[in-house]
């Protein structure tokens, strides 16, 4: 095997912080977890939260931390969405692996970790399994207590049964506040060399939206693309944000109340090929924040933009639901009535 | 050998329409470090000729040597086993694929074939190139499940495999993949760039272009450049020398709902609507797809209608294609559109005729 070009690392695997200390900004899990790290003594965790704040990293570090590089391999089972985890792997896999004792004497510390006398189970990406593979899980847990631990990691924590749930302790992940992103930001951009300005800086802490590996690959993106020096113009590319002046000139035309140019304008948008699902959740931001818009005004846009965003999910056409969106948006601003007058 | 073809860009440098963003991947290429990419636009705005050209650029003149093959794999899915037949594209560096065309088996095509692919390693002794570049088309038709599954796959095999995805629109990728790609969003031409390669084209084949030819085949190509080209081809052998009022061949399937459109406009009748229904079937049997449909026909109708209806038909619109991709059956919701249309329509008149 040819060795791996160090660059092409991702940066969000290279700065994954090794310690459970080094977790940034969750203090609660880290108090538990380094407690945990002095009595080897720890509970079925569940750990939840958005994307890009640290769980899968806490979970992976302190199994590191547990076993150290040479138990590691025997002691802990990470599955995730990608291998297949329906009924038959709980029944099968998960179980066989639980049910295999622990080496007897192998409590005592090896090599300065605490190697405690159980097995780590880490299920990343929970809240996709099917709920009859958690409905599986629930007796295998409990007769295995003794020598697993299981570590579920999920972003929405009501899709995990609750039988599931209250078997375990519960940690919420934050969102990173904007210092601790950007403190972040600017270590790694100072090991790689980088030349980041502090406007370019703050809007990568507002694109990301408290989603630290999203910033990182936004950063990652724009280095290889755009070289050592990133201006914010820069990152909003490679993001695929929206140019604010596109999504400013959609809801100009709206308030014009002229439909062909709101029509001609939502062609524009398609034939560029931004996201419509970007383009709602920008129209949306721009709209809650407006001055000039009655409260009555908003209710019905942001209604109308709730049903476009679940049609588009389903699959349907953008350009109509987008078309859709924007002559609602009119409709709403010139004030012209909301039920329709000819619908038989 | 058609222009479209015959005029495809084959390498990075002969990019005309995005440069820039050749030039980008062009860097990307000689630092020797590709991400994964994720290439999104509409279509006939060149995604296809930036992916081949960039492969072209990695592993020189032998990726242009692709063979199809039409393998059936072999999916052992827990209890039992699925035959998935698929159709590929490959070069010996690299695999192009479609996953989607498995259908709802989808999910085993990413999780078990791409790791088979992956797995097969090109040898080369100088230690450089190790790696295979996957091409993948339309992963926004890819379901949620495989589209989950792809993920924790592309971050395993990133040491031998690059994936090159393709993707119409961006939004229905999910944040989880999206996020792990560089992103390259390829905009439609503008009518000017259009209007450049055509003349260029036109050069090339030594023809006379009358002036304001290009820019009316530009005009009526929806800022598809592969429509332009194929209707400019269609006009060279219709007609030359090319005069400067020759009509530009409208597509049939276009003509045809404007003719729908028209018949809808003049009469509303459950008499009329089976005669649509006729129409409609024509164009589904000749492969137009339903949502297409729909969206032509609301185009040509948007032009003759009233300011005032256009907001309720245009939300009709919305919500028929919505209800189409639910169900299985278009032709019920194109039906249902065109009834609802006649419905408002003939409300319409009556309130303002009387």
């Amino acid at each position: 095997m040819a060795p791996l070009l160090q660059s092409s690392q991702p940066w969000v695997e290279k700065y994954r912080p090794k310690q459970v200390k080094d977790v940034a900004h969750q203090d609660e899990v880290v108090r538990v977890l380094t407690n945990t790290l002095e009595t080897t003594n720890c509970p079925h965790m569940l750990f939840y939260g958005p994307p890009g704040t640290g769980k899968t990293t806490t979970a992976l570090a302190i199994a590191h931390q547990l076993f150290g590089p040479e138990l590691y391999k025997s002691r802990v089972l990470e599955l995730n969405a990608s291998d297949d985890r329906g009924i038959n792997v709980v029944r099968t896999k998960i179980k066989d692996f639980a049910a295999v004792a622990v080496a007897v004497g192998s409590s005592h510390r090896q090599g300065g970790y605490p190697c405690p006398p159980y097995k780590i189970i880490i299920l990343d990406e929970a809240d996709s399994m099917t709920e009859d593979a958690q409905n599986a899980l629930r007796r295998t847990m409990e007769t295995y207590s003794k020598v697993t631990r299981f570590f579920f990691i999920c972003n929405y924590i009501s899709r995990i049964i609750e039988p599931l749930a209250s078997r375990c302790a519960k940690f919420r992940f934050k969102p990173l506040s904007e210092d601790i992103m950007s403190s972040r930001i600017l270590h790694i951009s100072k090991e790689e060399g980088l030349n980041l300005d502090a406007e370019a800086l703050s809007a990568l802490s507002s694109i990301s939206q408290g989603d630290l590996r999203r910033a990182i690959t936004y950063l990652q993106s724009a280095a290889r693309l755009f070289g050592s020096s990133i201006s914010c113009k820069d990152l909003i590319s490679v993001s695929g944000v929206i140019p604010q002046e596109v999504v400013e000139k959609l809801l100009i035309a709206c308030k014009s109340g002229n439909f062909d140019l709101a029509n001609k304008e939502v062609n524009n948008i398609v034939a560029e090929g931004y996201p419509v699902s970007q383009m709602l959740s920008q129209i949306l931001e721009v709209i809650v924040e407006a001055d000039d818009i009655s409260d009555e005004q908003k209710a019905r846009i942001c209604k109308k933009l709730a049903e476009a965003d679940k049609c588009l999910v389903d699959g349907a056409d953008e350009y109509l639901q987008l078309l859709d969106v924007a002559s609602n948006t009119m409709r709403a601003l010139c004030n012209m009535p909301q039920e329709f007058p000819y619908e038989g | 050998m058609l222009w479209v073809d015959k005029y495809r860009p084959k390498t990075l440098d002969h990019v005309m329409v995005h440069q820039d963003i050749a030039q980008n991947l062009k860097k990307l290429v000689t630092e020797q470090d590709c991400p994964h990419l994720l290439f999104y636009g509409p279509p006939g705005s060149g995604k296809k000729t930036l992916i081949m050209a960039l492969i072209r650029q990695m592993f020189g003149p032998s990726a242009e040597k692709v063979k199809v093959e039409n393998k059936t794999w072999k999916v052992d899915a827990g209890s039992r086993t699925l035959d998935i037949e698929l159709t590929t594209l490959s070069s010996t560096n690299h695999v192009e694929l479609s996953p989607s065309d498995a259908g709802f088996q989808d999910r085993y095509v990413v999780q078990e074939i791409i790791k088979e692919i992956a797995k097969n390693r090109p040898i080369d002794t100088k230690g450089k190139r190790g790696f295979k570049v996957l091409v993948l088309n339309e992963v926004d038709k890819l379901s949620r499940e495989a589209q989950h599954s792809l993920r924790r796959t592309m971050e395993k095999y990133s040491a031998y495999c690059r994936l090159i995805l393709c993707c119409n629109s961006s939004s229905k990728v999910t944040e989880a993949i999206r996020s792990r790609c560089l992103n390259v969003r390829i905009n439609a031409p503008t009518d000017e760039e259009i209007v450049k390669v055509l003349e260029f084209i036109g050069n090339k084949e030594g023809l006379q272009l009358p002036s304001g030819f290009a820019a009316r085949i530009a005009d009526k190509s929806n800022r598809s450049l592969r429509r332009a080209i194929l209707s400019f081809e269609t006009c060279r052998v219709q007609q030359y020398p090319l005069t400067s009022k020759q009509v530009i061949p409208p597509m049939d399937w276009e003509e045809y709902i404007a003719e729908i459109a028209s018949d809808v406009m003049k009469e509303q009748s459950p008499k009329r609507l089976f005669q649509v229904r006729g129409k409609l079937y024509e164009l589904l049997i000749n492969c137009i797809p339903p949502e297409i449909i729909l969206k032509r026909l609301l185009y040509e109708l948007l032009k003759k209608l009233d300011a005032e209806l256009k907001h309720e038909v245009c939300h009709w619109a919305a919500y028929y294609e919505h209800r189409m991709c639910l169900g299985q059956k278009a032709i019920f919701h194109i039906e249902a559109f065109v009834a609802k249309f006649m419905s408002i329509y003939k409300s319409f008149l009556i309130a303002t005729f009387g």
